[in-house]
């Protein structure tokens, strides 16, 4: 006879194992969906490259290799990759730059929605949201017209007499920036908004009676307390951010390259596909590296008292 | 009320409160005036929506006077921010800071002042012990008792020794048990530390027992200021009898009017002498109001009479429900005594006997 303590314990296992079960489907999807493809890449960048692109099944290294290193065509020295660097430096400033001013942005303007009346939040909201239902290739357009030379600032600016030549805006760092800002914009508001509207304002009041200014209350009440929002919003930024593709070839030209233009062309005229596939699976451990540090370190408090 | 001599730690000149515009346009406060004196236990008393909250947020500063002054020590307070006023605010819900120690939450007051580490050390520790919390000091606030909280709560608003101490019904999310030892506790740190208490509530034991003077208020508007026994024994309008304990009322007719005294025939047809409140002069009706532990239950003819309608026991004492032969209820209320007890059957023919000074005649 079982004791009911092993009745249980068995009806214990039983339930995870059902639990196993029922999730299978999804797994197997997530498995699938988000590890095969990746293999695939993985896999890609030890093969050799092939003359019109794709790739010959011979190992080779050659791919690994060409992302840090330069190989000279005349004397086959290697030296080091430094275009490659120039390029992700430039991603990882413009990406962090672009999250850096959509917190700025996107702090006062979660408040605010978060500070309106019930009734009216819904509205503001959607008006966030508007922008999303227009196609990223037509908006990135809309700001170039803004923005270059005969564009709608130029143009007022003249008309003004505030200057006399355009200031050259497209194709620049700053075109790609501003791109990215109004672009990801929402995705820093709307995790924000979220941790905003769970703030109890009554610690707002609380912090003002205690003799807190303005300044002192965002610092060391509200801002402590929407942090989980923070680092969303970050993360949600800085990672489309830093592997953006359109936004950088529509405003900054084809010399104001950053990371996945790189890797496009390795795909596209470079015919290379092993580098192409080595350099996305460079640029996506050093984003996992660099997002585990921050994550760690502007929610360590959180977790150490827990 | 007559302006009493002493300072006055806060003085409320002719404030109104108005919310919203137009058409939807709510005055919370109603042209109200009052003093506080200094070291005073004050309470504002009154139902919900009364305008209580609303007074002791512009003393805080949380919301700004549509019109008058709210003078601190003489200065008028009115336009300045909270944080620029020497006074601290003990809120309904605590509002401690989910992401500070109990130690953090205490010191904050004094950190925001720029005061030196070493000072607030100090008075952190002082404060810990005053509301005997030192050993919670390292805590989260989420991982404390309500009790707990409010003791927090109490001594981070203690902290930066505010001039004015407000209390927004503090007590109210505790159970009854720890309310009673809070209302002791709040009382002993009001006389240890000497400040001037401004306490929030809408519960009239709560208020009697704990206040110096208290404030009944009303739809934006106070209707007496005096001490617990001034607002019980001789209320000034009916609203305040009303709301302050158990109250009956009788129509009556006035007969004649000498001084502070009347004599009234009630409907019944008995003829009994009421006082009548200061500065009032009524004509013809009149309601007059008489507590129920001021008349007494008797078999027999009493100065009026009727039919027992329902006895509940209440342990200390037993409330007689009477049903008075002009229809109208009234209520008895007799002390238990061991022994020397008088039994009432539902049904039973009483009489009920009016104490002198029983009766009271009071404006609407």
């Amino acid at each position: 006879m079982a004791t009911a303590a092993e009745i249980e314990k068995q009806a214990e296992a039983r339930e995870i194992r059902n639990r196993w079960y029922l999730s299978a489907p999804a797994l197997i999807i997530i498995l699938l969906a988000a590890s095969g493809p990746l293999l695939i890449v993985l896999l890609y960048s030890f093969l050799t490259p092939g003359p019109y692109g794709d790739v010959v099944w011979k190992f080779s290294t050659e791919g690994w290799v060409s992302v840090f290193l330069e190989r000279d065509i005349f004397d086959d020295t290697l030296s080091f990759a430094s275009a490659h660097l120039t390029i992700f430096w430039r991603s990882l400033k413009l990406a962090i730059m672009a999250t850096v001013a959509t917190l700025i942005f996107g702090f006062p303007t979660a408040y605010f929605i978060a500070t309106r009346p019930e009734r009216t939040r819904d509205i503001w909201l959607f008006l966030i949201t508007i922008p999303f239902w227009t196609n990223l290739l037509i908006r990135t357009f809309a700001v170039l017209q803004v923005i270059r030379n005969e564009g709608l600032i130029n143009t007022a600016l003249i008309n003004l007499g505030v200057i006399d030549q355009p200031i050259q805006m497209l194709y620049t760092d700053f075109a790609i920036m501003v791109g990215m800002v109004y672009v990801y914009l929402p995705l820093m508001v709307l995790p924000l908004y979220a941790s905003m509207e769970k703030l109890d304002f009554r610690l707002v009041e609380a912090g003002y009676d205690l003799y807190a200014t303005r300044w002192q209350v965002l610092k060391r009440i509200i801002f402590p307390l929407v942090r989980p929002g923070v680092v969303a919003g970050s993360i949600l930024v800085f990672i489309p951010a830093i592997g953006a593709y359109v936004t950088p070839s529509v405003l900054g030209g084809g010399k104001n390259m950053m990371f996945a233009n790189l890797i496009e062309l390795q795909f596209g005229q470079g015919r290379n596909w092993p580098l192409g596939a080595a350099l996305s699976i460079t640029v996506m451990a050093i984003v996992m590296v660099a997002l585990l540090v921050y994550v760690r370190n502007t929610s360590g408090s959180e977790v150490r008292h827990g | 009320m007559p302006d009493t001599p002493g300072k006055n730690a806060i003085e409320v000149r002719g404030v109104r409160k108005v919310f919203g515009t137009g058409e939807a346009q709510v005055a919370a406060l109603d042209t109200v005036s009052v003093s506080i004196r200094e070291n005073e236990f004050f309470t504002l008393l009154g139902p919900s929506g009364c305008g209580k909250t609303t007074l002791l947020r512009l003393i805080a500063g949380f919301d700004f006077p549509s019109e008058g002054e709210i003078l601190l020590y003489g200065s008028d307070i009115a336009p300045l921010p909270p944080f620029k006023r020497p006074v601290n605010t003990v809120f309904q819900s605590y509002a401690l800071f989910p992401h500070m120690t109990v130690a953090e939450n205490i010191g904050f007051g004094l950190e925001m002042l720029g005061k030196p580490r070493a000072e607030i050390d100090a008075r952190v520790a002082e404060m810990l012990k005053l509301v005997r919390m030192e050993k919670l000091a390292k805590r989260r606030t989420s991982q404390i008792s309500g009790g707990q909280q409010q003791r927090v709560a109490l001594a981070r608003a203690l902290a930066p020794q505010p001039k004015v101490l407000l209390l927004d019904e503090p007590l109210s999310a505790l159970d009854y048990k720890l309310r009673k030892e809070m209302q002791i506790e709040l009382k002993r740190l009001q006389h240890e530390t000497g400040i001037t208490f401004i306490f929030v509530t809408h519960d009239q034991e709560e208020a009697l027992t704990m206040s110096d003077r208290i404030a009944v208020m009303s739809s934006g508007k106070i209707l007496q200021v005096g001490s617990a026994r001034d607002i019980y024994d001789r209320p000034a309008v009916r609203f305040v009898a009303d709301f302050i304990g158990e109250t009956n009322f009788l129509d009556a007719s006035i007969d004649s009017i000498d001084g502070g005294k009347a004599k009234v025939t009630l409907k019944s047809g008995a003829t009994i002498s009421a006082t009548v409140a200061d500065g009032f002069k009524p004509d013809g009706d009149a309601t007059v109001v008489i507590r129920p532990e001021h008349a007494k239950a008797v078999k027999g003819k009493g100065d009026i009479s009727g039919v027992v309608e329902n006895v509940v026991y209440f342990g200390t004492d037993t409330h007689v429900h009477v049903k008075l032969d002009d229809g109208e209820s009234f209520t008895v209320r007799q002390q238990n005594t061991r022994g020397a007890m008088v039994e009432f059957e539902r049904g039973e023919r009483v009489g009920i006997v009016l104490g002198d000074d029983a009766a009271q005649i009071l404006k609407d």
